[in-house]
């Protein structure tokens, strides 16, 4: 059995708070292996996993690339162009061919929402959801409760706000639905354009006004505003987007506390913030990337290994 | 369920013993220099903690000591499940050339310590490495000794050694309980 995560990360919508509590927690002492001379464990040694990404992605896939290295296992990179997803071949046909060369998981970034879930439940192997169309991308949630719990030494009780395009952005529902579980308070801003109309379902505190949101939040997360959105209508431009919601030191400036800084990258700078603010003493921009690793190693390790079979055979043995 | 409880050790027991190994540890070192002393997660840590403190006011040094877990190194993590959980490991200092000295409570099948070889080598290359465990409990599965024992007791099949620390288990003893 896989542990008590079960056989898959799709999302944190429906994880408990126990099981978000024991991938935070277990990722704590995965930190301490990235700052080793030789940072790599034995753990997943002879693990295949096999990272399949139909969207563009930098940061995510060094991340898990990265944590997998790192705990030994050996990994495949698939990207979307030039594989023969491009010739037609279907998720499915894709992933199953994978599996008949006897991959132990596969990490799936794609831009259909569901797509994570459609093929979990299609192959054995485990599966990690890496950010599906608009729906999730939970080590993102993960690695950001993680960088709020470093900081304020819980969840519970605190005050997050989500600014910018929630509509669109799978990092804002792994957000939401991972903060409230742990007892934090959330809020959104941004345009009403960019915030999905069901947003009152979400049971969150919406904010019109970017400075109303600075007044009540310990921490803002900043997302990323996708510059296809101006040509999709939702706002009139990147200048205009700045002025209204933009984050600012001078907007900051004005709060009653100093308010911790995240964007779950890459930035677009004097767009939703402002590079004054990026590199401020309250950023903890790059303390997420350094998470990231730490969380997806956790993830990794806890969805791993544990063969039945393999038990039985190595009865007798273990102890001290 | 422990039907039956003998005490092999009570906590004054435990301390005289810490402070024998203590003792052991600075001679088989011929000295406290280049000593470095590492407790295995859990009890180890603290059952380190004690030894060092002990050598610290004998000899009025400072001995640096870590912690290590080596639940990432087990031989046996594609078979358990649920994942093991994972506990801190804090080796501050660079091992090259140094002496280390294992510190663990239970010795067992030895599986832990091969672990633990493995764990250390990825921190550097020490001179030497010996291995004081406050029980051996016999049953080795690997070609595994102790340089320092507290006690050795003789624990049939059906038995488990508990070693408790206060900082832990609000007392100090050793236990072996029947198990069911």
């Amino acid at each position: 059995m896989s542990g008590a995560l079960g056989k898959d990360l799709l999302g944190l919508e429906h994880l408990s708070s126990d099981q978000i509590r024991l991938i935070l927690d277990t990722a704590e002492p995965f930190k301490e292996i990235s700052e080793r001379a030789i940072k790599k464990v034995p753990t997943l040694r002879g693990s295949t996993i096999v990272n399949l990404f139909f969207e563009a992605s930098t940061r995510t896939r060094v991340s898990f690339e990265f944590a997998q290295k790192r705990l030994s296992a050996d990994t495949v990179n698939v990207a979307a162009a030039g594989s023969s997803v491009s010739k037609g071949e279907t998720l499915v046909d894709t992933a199953r061919n994978l599996e008949a060369m006897r991959i132990d998981m596969v990490v799936i970034r794609h831009g259909a929402s569901g797509a994570a879930q459609f093929l979990a439940e299609r192959i054995e192997s485990n599966v990690i959801n890496a950010g599906d169309g608009t729906h999730e991308h939970p080590t993102q949630g993960l690695l950001d409760m993680l960088t709020l719990r470093d900081h304020f030494k819980r969840l519970d009780g605190l005050k997050v706000c989500i600014c910018g395009d929630v509509l669109h952005s799978r990092v804002a529902r792994s957000n939401i639905w991972g903060l409230l579980k742990m007892g934090a308070t959330v809020g959104v801003c941004g345009p009403r354009s960019l915030l999905p109309n069901a947003i009152d379902q979400f049971g969150v505190t919406v904010f019109e006004h970017i400075e109303d949101a600075i007044q009540w939040a310990d921490a803002l997360n900043i997302l990323r505003l996708q510059l296809e959105r101006m040509q999709g209508g939702y706002i009139p431009s990147l200048r205009e987007y700045n002025r209204v919601f933009g984050v600012s030191s001078e907007r900051l400036a004005r709060a009653p506390k100093d308010l911790l800084i995240l964007h779950p990258g890459p930035m677009n700078r004097g767009v939703e913030i402002d590079s004054d603010v990026a590199d401020g003493p309250h950023s903890v921009i790059l303390n997420q990337v350094t998470n990231g690793v730490a969380v997806r190693m956790a993830v990794l390790y806890l969805l791993s290994g544990g063969k039945p079979e393999l038990a039985e055979a190595a009865k007798g043995g273990g102890g001290r | 369920m422990p039907d039956r409880q003998h005490i092999v050790l009570d906590a004054r027991a435990m301390d005289r013993t810490l402070r024998r190994m203590a003792d052991e540890i600075v001679e088989l070192n011929e000295g406290t220099d280049d000593l470095i002393i590492v407790g295995i997660q859990r009890r180890g840590v603290q059952l380190a903690a004690r030894i060092v403190s002990s050598i610290n006011d004998r000899e009025n040094v400072e001995v640096p000591s870590g912690a290590l877990d080596i639940t990432l190194y087990r031989d046996d993590l594609q078979t358990v499940g649920p994942r093991p959980v994972v506990g801190p490991t804090d080796l501050p200092w660079a091992i090259d050339g140094k002496h280390v000295v294992i510190v663990d409570d239970v010795l067992y099948t030895g599986r832990t310590i091969r672990a633990a070889l493995d764990e250390l080598a990825d921190f550097g290359r020490p001179r030497r490495i010996a291995l004081a465990v406050l029980i051996d409990r016999g049953g080795r599965e690997l070609p595994i000794q102790p340089d320092v024992i507290g006690k050795t007791v003789d624990v049939g099949p059906g038995q488990r050694v508990d070693v408790l620390v206060k900082e832990l288990d609000d007392r100090d003893a050793v236990i072996i309980a029947e198990t069911e």
